[in-house]
């Protein structure tokens, strides 16, 4: 019996889970266990938003879920900075220059770019949690005079953590964006911050009633951030967080990623904190 | 210089000072200028002084033997450095070393805490603005400790 | 013979007239799947002809308790639903999805090239249906289709059944899903046995329904005929083993994350997975790599994973989900709850496999029920 959706009956079958060949243009070494990996995009790859993901495929071993960290005006690669943790991210990192690697992608939600034009934007990072933010702030430089106060408050574990560090000292050479960094501790030469980010948020000045935040970062950090920035006056409609879940397939089918009612590949990985908010609270959802 | 009473409702800790307490605490600071890499204190003097920063930023180290200095907080303008004014014969257990050149508001702990016994109106004010900060230390100093950016995200 | 011309239109055939049926689905090449014995449960597989269906059978059911018995009469299909639904053909346990092939410098990527034949059906229950439906929402109703569900799904012809026999553990009548078939097959049976007459009440529900019914003997379904099936249907809603109370189950269940009875529940519970197996509607998938020893050949796989699994909540060094607690709650209130939020009805059919499989029968009507209670006291 046919099926009772008249959606499908016209589209073309297409397997979304089908990866793209590609190719390693660029490794370079971001820290201890984190480097970029830069991938030629190819003709078929579609543009990206800032805040989406690819699926990359390491032969033999699988496929994981990491955020795109490139300029989303640079259409010919894809940037992505991984960190080793398991073992497909581990395979991944050991790739050279030349090195196939198979990509699906984009997925999911981005930030709220045109949502925050003519707002001030507070973007909070916290540890690896730049990589999805930076394409977000290379947008927004590029369309500065679209937003108000711009400024950055990115938090780590020490000074050699900090990801993109000589982005970062160029940024902060402009004056037309605040960037504060902050290690949890410094053992060497460090003129920054040191204390948790939510310290910065508490020293920064902007218009919470024209503002919108964006917060990637450990769940944990998040969850702290975005109280800060509800105290310092940001309603729950204008703080972002990008959530993080165990994902299999990054197109609502594979069910690993749920958080709630959310699926974080395709409702998320940005998320609006008021749509969040309670089952942050609740442990093991 | 400027007048002290002045300086200090200059400074955002201050503010909203009430008229009447102003020469109270004003009575017991001083303005205080130290240059880059000098030292506010050290680990193990008695902690007779805290300090309101004006301008410029401040190390909170500590020093284990055989290991690099290790710096666990910072201190920037309109910040408040050091709680251990409130407990008497209490002594800092860090080195506060200036990382630039840092301008401050020195306020005389006992000095303080006297006429916080004398004026309970006085004393539950500052009990107002320092507990506030005493717990952020705390929820900041948790979060550092977590190490959450070690090996999750 | 009697000429059927519109859909809907009900006709009656005898035992020989749906061995007909199955002959001419045969005939056109179908993978004929239907109802047959095997492991002492009722299980769906390849059948050939009447003879492969479980004459004469039935079931009892009870939370952690599948037992067959003899039924006593000649009923093809006097039982209520086993271990298997069709997601087995529509979303197979495990799948190929691609391959890999080492080369001089990285590798390359195989497409499948998958040829199906198309699947008929036979014993599809009201319930089926709707858990059917519901899977299509899943891979069929958002921006991405699964190839591979669709091409099992488009092709197949869908006898359906209204049930004659409720199990101990179906609970469709307070679910709204049945026992009468109502929409999405191609025919519908129901089965009537009255004084030594077997035959069996068929609805067109296809055009291709008409077709094939077009080449059996059959006649035009009288008042009483129809009165008959009425009354089976009715019966087997009157004899539900179980009830859910189903409404405001979705905000009953999301204002109680915290509720102490997770706590309770999760006593009992093995985190096993059974639930999530034999349930017709979870859908839950992993996909992992599968290489040869050389390492030169790689291949996707997808099996059904189960969110009763530490390994699915896995996040770079623990999983989110630790506790049984945590699974279980995920578990029902996705099924109850989240479903509306993800796909817009109830995640659940009503079909009690869940309550029969669980090996320590934890009945999710029982658990409803239990956290509704403490909310009116």
């Amino acid at each position: 019996m046919a099926i009772q959706n008249e959606l499908t009956a016209t589209l073309p079958i297409t397997d979304p889970m089908l990866p793209r060949l590609t190719r390693v243009l660029v490794r370079r070494r971001e820290g201890p266990e984190t480097l970029t990996l830069e991938l030629e995009a190819g003709a078929a790859a579609p543009a990206f938003l800032p805040g989406q993901f690819n699926m990359l495929y390491a032969f033999g071993i699988g496929e994981v879920a990491i955020s795109m960290s490139g300029d989303p005006a640079v259409a010919d690669r894809l940037v992505h900075t991984i960190r080793a943790v398991g073992e497909t991210s581990t395979a991944l990192t050991r790739l050279e220059a030349g090195d196939h690697v198979g990509v699906r992608g984009p997925f999911g939600a981005g930030w709220p770019m045109e949502a925050a034009y003519g707002c001030d934007v507070i973007v909070v990072a916290g540890g690896l949690g730049l990589a999805p933010l930076r394409p977000a702030l290379y947008r927004i430089l590029a369309e500065r005079e679209r937003y108000g106060k711009v400024v950055l408050l990115y938090g780590t574990r020490s000074p050699t953590d900090i990801l993109y560090r000589h982005e970062l000292e160029r940024w902060r050479r402009r004056l037309d964006v605040q960037i504060e960094v902050t290690v949890d501790y410094a053992n060497g030469p460090w003129h920054g911050h040191v204390g948790s980010v939510t310290t910065l948020i508490r020293r920064t000045d902007f218009d919470p009633l024209h503002g919108i935040a964006m917060v990637c970062g450990p769940e944990t950090m998040m969850r702290v951030t975005a109280l800060a920035l509800k105290e310092a006056g940001l309603k729950e409609d204008a703080i972002y967080l990008s959530m993080e879940r165990n994902m299999k397939c990054a197109i609502g089918f594979c069910g690993h990623c749920q958080f709630g009612p959310h699926f974080i590949c395709k409702d998320g990985p940005v998320l609006r904190y008021d749509r969040l908010g309670d089952l942050l609270r609740l442990k093991e959802i | 210089m400027a007048d002290t009473g002045q300086v200090l409702v200059e400074h955002k800790f201050f503010s909203d000072l009430e008229e009447a307490f102003r020469p109270l605490v004003g009575g017991c600071a001083k303005m205080i200028i130290f240059e880059a890499g000098q030292y506010l204190f050290h680990d193990g003097d008695p902690a007779e002084w805290f300090y309101l920063v004006r301008y410029g930023r401040v190390a909170l180290e500590v020093v284990a033997p055989g290991r690099a200095t290790l710096t666990f907080q910072t201190i920037g303008e309109s910040d408040v450095l050091g709680m251990f004014w409130l407990m008497p014969q209490s002594h800092w257990t860090h080195d506060a070393r200036a990382l630039e050149l840092t301008h401050a508001i020195a306020i005389n702990a006992n000095c303080l805490r006297q006429k916080c016994e004398r004026d309970h109106d006085l004393g539950y004010d500052l009990m107002k603005r320092f507990v506030p900060i005493l717990l952020r230390r705390l929820e900041s100093a948790q979060l550092q400790m977590l190490d959450v950016y070690g090996h999750s995200k | 013979m009697f000429e059927i011309v519109q859909l809907g239109e009900q006709a009656v055939i005898t035992l020989e007239g749906l061995a007909a049926l199955l002959f001419g689905l045969k005939r056109r090449d179908f993978r004929l799947i239907g109802p047959t014995l095997r492991d002492q449960a009722i299980v769906y597989d390849d059948i050939d002809t009447i003879a492969d269906l479980p004459r004469g059978w039935s079931d009892e059911q009870d939370g952690g308790r599948y037992r067959l018995v003899q039924r006593g009469d000649d009923r093809l299909f006097g039982y209520a639903v086993g271990p298997q639904s069709w997601k087995h053909y529509l979303h197979p346990p495990m799948l190929s999805l691609w391959r890999a092939e080492k080369r001089e410098r990285g590798f390359e990527i195989i497409a499948p090239d998958e040829t199906l034949p198309r699947f008929a059906f036979l014993g599809v229950r009201a319930c089926e249906l709707k858990a059917i439906a519901i899977q299509d929402r899943v891979f069929l109703g958002d921006s991405f289709t699964d190839p591979h569900y669709r091409r099992r799904r488009e092709g197949a012809f869908i006898i359906a059944l209204n049930c004659s026999h409720a199990g101990g553990t179906c609970f469709c009548a307070s679910m709204n899903t049945g026992p009468k078939v109502e929409a999405g097959f191609d025919l519908s049976l129901t089965e009537l046995i009255e004084s030594d007459v077997h035959s069996f009440l068929v609805e067109i529900g296809s055009v291709e329904g008409v077709e094939l019914l077009a080449e059996v003997s059959s006649r035009e379904a009288s008042s009483e005929d129809r009165a008959q099936a009425e009354a089976v249907v009715a019966n087997t809603a009157a004899n539900m083993g179980r009830k859910m109370e189903a409404d405001g189950l979705k905000e009953l269940l999301a204002r109680n994350l915290d509720h102490k009875r997770w706590d309770e529940v999760a006593q009992r519970c093995l985190t096993c997975a059974n639930c999530t197996m034999v349930c017709p509607t979870c859908f839950c998938t992993s996909v992992e790599d599968a290489s040869d020893l050389a390492g030169e050949k790689a291949e996707r796989r997808r099996r059904w994973d189960s969110c009763f699994t530490m390994d699915f909540s896995y996040l770079h060094g623990g999983s989110v989900r630790n506790s049984p607690k945590s699974r279980y709650r995920q578990w029902m209130t996705h099924k109850l709850s989240t479903w509306f939020d993800q796909f817009g009805t109830s995640g659940c059919v009503g079909c009690g496999r869940c309550i029969s499989w669980c090996p320590v029968g934890i009945d999710i009507t029982e658990e409803v029920h239990a956290i509704r209670e403490s909310e009116v006291k």
